[in-house]
């Protein structure tokens, strides 16, 4: 059977602030297609490390490679390919909402705007938001509608790959299990491969094909989102589980 | 001893560390003006906000300087029986320096601090990640109108101010100073020359360069969410003020 060239494959990567080692040799890869979440608790390097694939942080070591082709250096990292949430949206607040949805159409492939606007509201309409909406500011928004256009703007150029970081923080559960709808229905649709960090386990028991969980800068484990919840790893078991007592201890000092 | 040389030295090298990194922005900076795309209508919006919405600071602030300028020089030349002398005093300080001065000093309060206030915030929240994940380069998107608008409309402000200032000096002189009005405009007219106006836009343009880098540079590099927009904020309009009073000395010296 022939072996085929991971959508994302990740080698070694390491990334240091100062002292503090953040990533300590990560290898992953992610299938063409698949859906593959990262989970851990907070500053375990989840973040960085989708940073550092999408080139917005120098790594210091290790290797990435974008079907095939490497990324770093000399190789621009082909940004073209991916799509972004982000955790706290980051809508641009001085444009309206349509205008971040196109942002990527008209600024980064030069777009005509009249149709760049067409398919914002087509996206808009995607998750399940109204032309009307597109003529608002990002700050007359709730924070799921904040969510939604973060998404709408993610999926506008129709990427190749698909990066969701935290997507359901800061949610009410129900709005929580919409976003989760869409992004299930944004990733099948457009055929991506998709990339998500979360430690919400009701957004990863939903949204993913296959779990990695990282800690201390590496990954501990990774497998299919079934096998998750009897993994035999007591690190996945407390943290799946949400259980102060185990091998994870939370740095908590008393002052 | 040896904790203090080692305190000295962490000192001095962050000193480095910073201007190194200062100096690769700038150039960064300047390479990014010289290449396409430009957005010309970013740079458009940014003259109106540096410009147009900068004119009643700079026209204040010009009219009153000029106005106590001539004051203070009567009231100094008296002494000698050099009250002839003032109306060029006025004409020559406005154009050469206090013009570009007040000017740049005005738009590092106003713009600097809007400019560095603005990148940063969307630096803490994610937004020139983002725009970088969206194919746009933000030096391209947010750095370069700024610096291009500051440095084309900063001596268009400083012209508009020699002109108030001047007019300042002229209305203090001739309503308050009993100076002949005719006489005023006439000695004003006679000994300034061309290159003291523009000496004065050469310095504005400088100016106008190292006001809205610093404010880029500032904001670019804030962490640590409002705290940190804060802090760069600050940097930014001191930092700014004191490199204008800095490098008007050295242009004055290189001048004249």
């Amino acid at each position: 059977m022939p072996e085929t060239t991971p959508k994302i494959s990740v080698r070694g990567l390491r990334k240091s602030f100062g002292h503090k080692i953040v990533l300590d040799g990560i290898d992953i890869d992610v299938g063409v297609g698949e859906s593959l979440v990262v989970i851990g608790g907070s500053g375990t390097g989840k973040s960085v490390m989708v940073k550092c694939i999408l080139g917005l942080l120098e790594p210091d070591g290790g290797e990435v490679k974008i079907d095939g082709q490497a990324t770093g250096g000399r190789h621009r990292v082909p940004l073209e390919k991916f799509g972004m949430l982000f955790q706290g949206a980051a809508l641009f607040d001085s444009l309206l909402v349509w205008e971040n949805v196109a942002f990527g159409l008209i600024q980064g492939r030069g777009m005509e705007r009249s149709q760049a606007k067409r398919v914002a509201l087509d996206k808009l309409a995607a998750v399940g938001l109204g032309p009307e909406v597109g003529e608002l500011r990002p700050a007359e928004l709730s924070g799921g509608m904040q969510k939604r256009v973060a998404l709408a703007r993610a999926i506008a150029a129709e990427p190749e790959i698909i990066v969701f970081d935290e997507p359901t923080t800061g949610l009410d559960p129900i709005m929580s299990d919409v976003i989760n709808d869409l992004i299930i229905k944004c990733v099948r649709d457009l055929g991506a491969t998709a990339i998500s960090i979360t430690h919400d386990m009701a957004s990863t028991r939903k949204i993913a094909d296959r779990v990695a969980m990282i800690y201390k800068g590496k990954i501990i484990w990774s497998g299919d989102v079934a096998s998750m919840e009897h993994s035999e790893n007591a690190f996945v078991d407390q943290f799946i589980h949400g259980r102060a007592d185990g091998p994870i201890q939370m740095e908590v000092r008393a002052h | 001893m040896l904790d203090f040389l080692a305190a000295v030295g962490r000192v001095f090298l962050g000193f480095l560390v910073a201007t190194g990194r200062f100096a690769i922005f700038t150039f960064s900076a300047i390479s990014h003006c010289v290449r396409p795309p430009v957005y010309l209508r970013l740079v458009l919006r940014q003259i109106v906000d540096i410009g147009y919405y900068s004119l009643p600071v700079v026209g204040l602030t010009a009219i009153f300087t000029g106005m106590v300028l001539a004051l203070q020089t009567n009231t100094g030349f008296a002494r000698f029986q050099a009250q002839g002398a003032v109306a060029t005093v006025v004409a020559l300080s406005m154009t050469r320096e206090l013009g570009p001065v007040i000017a740049a000093l005005m738009v590092a309060g106003r713009i600097g601090a809007a400019i560095a206030a603005e990148i940063g915030t969307m630096r803490v929240t994610d937004q020139i990640d983002a725009m970088t994940t969206l194919s746009t380069n933000p030096f391209k998107y947010l750095v370069v109108p700024r610096v291009v608008a500051g440095v084309a409309t900063l001596p268009v402000l400083v012209l508009v101010a020699d002109i108030i200032g001047v007019f300042g000096g002229f209305l203090v002189a001739t309503y308050k100073l009993g100076f002949n009005p005719s006489g005023y405009i006439g000695q004003t007219a006679d000994n300034l020359r061309s290159d003291d106006v523009v000496s004065g836009l050469i310095k504005a343009a400088v100016f106008g360069f190292i006001v809205t880098i610093m404010g880029c540079y500032f904001g670019y590099h804030s962490r640590g969410g409002a705290q940190g927009v804060g802090a760069a904020t600050t940097y930014a309009v001191v930092s700014a003020s004191i490199m204008v009073l800095l490098v008007d000395y050295l242009l004055t010296s290189v001048l004249f």
